[in-house]
């Protein structure tokens, strides 16, 4: 499902040496997570859980190291074969990312339509997203006219409404009061149950201790494996080979 | 049910991030300069067929510094010679009218009367027949006008060259316009380029998009420039009717003479321009990003 083998990650550098690249942000990370798993990945702010996350959802491709991500080797994958991995993956960001010249409808109807379903299909499973997560009533809204929670919760109905396999969330509740990260952890603990695998980062260890699951924990760029156990934490058997 | 549907044909609200006039207004002055070049183009082209077929049997007699009563005489004694059929002083307005492209309308300069001759055989040799003129008129000067009309045949061809040359700056500029253009579109609207490319929207989608808008602005203003220019090559066709043998028959045969495929090809040509240099722009942009 999701391989990571050695992996390095170093992003562009600025400043007086442009075109060098900068130290490396992720080193020698190896782990695999198997389909229809739900893991935290913890760690400081800074640690590198969303250069993880990002090379888990192709936004970034490894300096070394292979990951591999439904299937697709990222390393050395065609630039024109991401955009169909990507469209079998979720994402939820920490600031949302809603379009603000979107109705809130449009701005979850997006996955569904740039996977070229047709207007009168899409129609009843936008509306049934925005029921799920009790917002149907603001289908016409502006993603600027709701509050931050609202605005989360449309972005995890834009996340799921094509049903991804993958569902990889970034800090989804630094922007949540307590009550309002709980019902959204439910949410994804919900996805995870109908079979989506989720990953999800965090440094809320309070929410972390509410929902318990198999945690990747990294720190500086590593990940922190004391018991060589890949940064895993009591996880039963690698499925992954059946991707 | 109207807004969704146009929201979802602009997922990336380029609608409002590329609105104005200032696109549709730079192209629709060059949409207008593309206009006059290529009716430039087909009237010098024009011009120079039918200099080369008509004037073939034609000689001309230049008389420098002449006043009305030389061209008289000078007209006089070409209508007394058997060989000749017809001759007829050339109008200096018109002649001046003739010249304009290529002198300018400066209207000091002096231009030399001019006899248009008619030869009933053209294997007679001019120069005998200019030899008797001169010798009633002095000075008269006769041209056999194989060498002028293989000079203005050379010049309306250049012109034709030259207005060639000038629809393909025009058209490299637009395309330069429409690049800055669609940058910025594509700063005003990066953040909507990332989310959709992270959520999988193929580079020609997002591509096609900037592409159909701009295209669209392009036509729209090259329409309107086409359609702006037409009033002055009507005018222009007026006047250049009488030199391409089509006589003086008002603003109605003006009309028909004006070049309409070449007009009408003008905003679809804009489209593609538009469209062309919107894809290889953001194709390029979206290289950057994974």
């Amino acid at each position: 499902m999701i391989r990571f083998e050695a992996v390095g990650l170093r992003y562009p550098g600025g400043g007086p040496l442009r075109g060098a690249w900068g130290p490396e942000a992720l080193t020698d990370i190896t782990f695999a997570l198997p389909r229809g798993s739900f893991t935290w990945l913890l760690g400081a702010s800074g640690a590198g859980k969303s250069s993880v996350l990002r090379l888990m959802h192709l936004a970034l491709r490894p300096t070394r190291g292979e990951v591999e991500v439904l299937g697709l080797r990222l390393a050395r994958a065609p630039r024109d074969a991401l955009p169909p991995v990507r469209r079998r993956i979720g994402v939820v960001f920490q600031d949302f990312r809603l379009l603000p010249y979107l109705s809130v409808f449009d701005n979850v109807a997006l996955p569904l339509r740039l996977a070229g379903r047709a207007e009168a299909s899409l129609r009843a499973d936008v509306s049934e997203m925005l029921r799920w997560v009790g917002l149907e009533a603001k289908a016409q809204s502006s993603p600027l006219e709701l509050s931050g929670g609202e605005q989360q919760r449309i972005a995890i109905a834009r996340a799921v409404v094509h049903r991804p396999e993958l569902l990889v969330a970034d800090e989804p509740t630094g922007n949540l009061d307590t009550r309002q990260a709980r019902r959204l952890l439910a949410l994804l603990r919900e996805m995870n149950r109908l079979g989506t695998t989720v990953v999800v980062a965090s440094h809320d260890e309070e929410l972390v201790a509410r929902f318990p699951a198999p945690s990747l924990f990294l720190h500086e760029g590593r990940l922190h494996d004391p018991d060589n156990a890949r940064g895993l934490d009591a996880w039963p058997e690698d499925d992954g080979a059946l991707e | 049910m109207a807004r969704r549907a146009r929201y979802s044909r602009d997922p990336l609200g380029l609608r409002r991030a590329l609105a104005g006039w200032l696109l549709p207004g730079l192209v629709a002055a060059m949409a207008l300069l593309a206009a006059l070049a290529v009716a430039g183009a087909q009237g010098a082209a024009a011009l120079a067929e039918r200099w080369q077929r008509g004037a073939a049997a034609a000689v001309t007699v230049q008389l420098p510094d002449s006043d009305a009563a030389r061209v008289e005489r000078a007209i006089a004694a070409l209508r007394r010679m058997p060989e000749v059929s017809e001759a007829s002083a050339m109008d200096q307005e018109r002649l001046a009218e003739l010249l304009r492209p290529w002198l300018g309308g400066s209207a000091g300069l002096p231009l030399p009367a001019v006899i248009e001759v008619r030869l009933r055989d053209t294997s007679v040799d001019p120069v005998l027949i200019g030899d008797r003129l001169a010798a009633s008129v002095p000075g008269a000067v006769i041209e056999a006008h194989g060498l002028w009309v293989q000079r203005l045949a050379a010049l309306a061809r250049s012109l034709q060259g030259l207005s060639w040359v000038i629809l393909a700056l025009v058209a490299a500029v637009a395309a330069a316009v429409v690049a800055v253009a669609t940058r910025a579109g594509l700063a005003a609207r990066r953040d909507a380029v990332e989310v959709l490319h992270g959520l999988g929207a193929e580079d020609r989608y997002i591509a096609g998009r900037f592409a159909r808008r701009l295209g669209l602005l392009a036509a729209g203003g090259a329409l309107a420039g086409t359609i702006a220019a037409v009033p002055a090559l009507a005018l222009l066709a007026d006047l250049a009717a009488p030199w391409i043998g089509a006589g003086t028959g008002g603003m109605a045969q003006s009309w028909a003479l004006l070049p309409w495929p070449a007009l009408a090809a003008v905003p679809p040509f804009a489209f593609l321009v538009g469209w062309g240099t919107a894809q290889a722009t953001v194709r390029r942009w979206l290289r950057r990003l994974p």
